[in-house]
């Protein structure tokens, strides 16, 4: 299954990467509730992330830290959505987190009819934590269309976005995706070429540089 | 001639019991056989198989109840296997109604059924009872809480804020 595991790997990659962008909000969200929000949205990213990498890692005879952490930044699959560093610009945070929860609602249902039952399994699991993430991304979105002043902030993010987000998915889920989010948004949104997966970002870069930090410092095999 | 002390292997209703004291480690007022984490208990000989989901994923007190499961299976004299299990055949459904009980006791709502096709929010921001004074008078004020599997609401009517038990 090289393939359905190299696409397990790209949603963990997305959920990892995205779990410790959406952390950055922590103490500096707009107002408390944000901050607990986006934590435990974090919390949430990054367990899916850590048991789609125990899947691909067992096939691979490593364990899912090593496959998070030992890695080149230039090996990491995740789309380059996720790896922009968008603190403190709320009106594009709200419009990455609506962008990807719809996204990653899309494939995940497709995942859960997969013929393989621990992946099937698996993807039905997270789909029942992600419907709180997409929930939470719908409200907002809602709360910024309702307002002049939030309207165009939201815009301005989905438009500048909107070629990152057409990168997240698999040609063959991206139309329906597509329809929902202009659906909801009520604008029209421009077919342009995707940024994709094979193209890493410098922000990647600089987060692997933090996210690996205590794992390079310290010889392989330490137990904490 | 010893018989006395020959090993007794445990039986499933003695690994069950000892399940049943395991206190969940983000909220002790209730059990892992109370949460329903427990999908499975297999003796044979003298080894104790176990399956267990976690609630969230990301909830950080996995390891710590794998550990304390295997603990307590070898105080008994056998030898643990605890098989986690990522599926979803765990859903705060199956909380039993002496769990529900327990939360409600310790300032907790139980979470509100799962409906069909998951939660909604229009459902969510619907009424739940305040554990503290009863009324209904209630809103939701977060849909995220402490930790992944808790909610925060608002009592109008006792002026307290409490957490709910996220429905999954």
């Amino acid at each position: 299954m090289p393939e359905l595991h190299e696409r397990l790997l790209e949603i963990a990659d997305d959920e990892l990467i995205l779990g410790w962008r959406n952390s950055e909000w922590t103490g500096i969200a707009p107002f408390l509730e944000e901050d607990v929000a986006f934590s435990s949205v974090a919390q949430n990213e990054i367990g899916h992330a850590r048991a789609l990498y125990g899947l691909v890692a067992s096939e691979r005879e490593l364990t899912a830290d090593e496959l998070a952490l030992d890695r080149r930044p230039d090996e990491y699959r995740s789309a380059p959505l996720v790896e922009l560093r968008l603190v403190p610009d709320w009106g594009r945070t709200i419009a990455r987190h609506y962008l990807y929860e719809t996204a990653d609602a899309a494939r995940i249902a497709a995942l859960k009819e997969v013929d393989v039952p621990e992946v099937a399994g698996l993807a039905a699991k997270i789909e029942r934590e992600e419907a709180y993430h997409l929930m939470h991304a719908e409200m907002w979105v809602d709360r910024l269309l309702a307002t002049t002043d939030g309207r165009q902030r939201l815009r301005a993010g989905v438009d500048d976005l909107w070629p990152y987000a057409l990168g997240v998915l698999e040609p063959e889920l991206r139309g329906a995706w597509a329809e929902r989010v202009r659906a909801r948004l009520g604008w029209e949104l421009p077919d342009l070429r995707p940024v994709g997966r094979d193209e890493r970002s410098d922000a990647l870069a600089e987060l692997w540089e933090e996210m690996t930090m205590v794992r390079r410092s310290q010889p392989a095999g330490v137990a904490w | 001639m010893n018989r006395g002390r020959a090993t007794r292997h445990p039986t499933e209703a003695d690994v069950w019991r000892v399940l049943a004291e395991i206190p969940d480690p983000e909220i002790p007022v209730v059990s892992l056989v109370d949460l329903g984490v427990i999908r499975d208990v297999a003796v044979t000989d003298g080894r104790v198989r176990v399956e267990f989901t976690p609630t969230f994923l990301g909830c950080p007190a996995l390891d710590v109840m794998r550990d304390r499961m295997a603990e307590k299976i070898a105080e008994l004299g056998a030898e643990p296997q605890i098989d986690v299990v990522l599926d979803d055949s765990w859903s705060t459904d199956l909380i039993t109604p002496a769990g529900r009980e327990k939360l409600r006791q310790a300032g907790f709502a139980p979470p509100a059924p799962r409906a069909v096709g998951g939660p909604q929010l229009v459902q969510l921001q619907r009424a739940s009872r305040c554990p503290y004074c009863g009324s209904t008078e209630t809103r939701l004020e977060n849909i995220f809480g402490p930790t992944p599997c808790r909610s925060l609401r608002y009592c109008a009517s006792c002026r307290q804020p409490y957490e709910q038990f996220k429905t999954i």
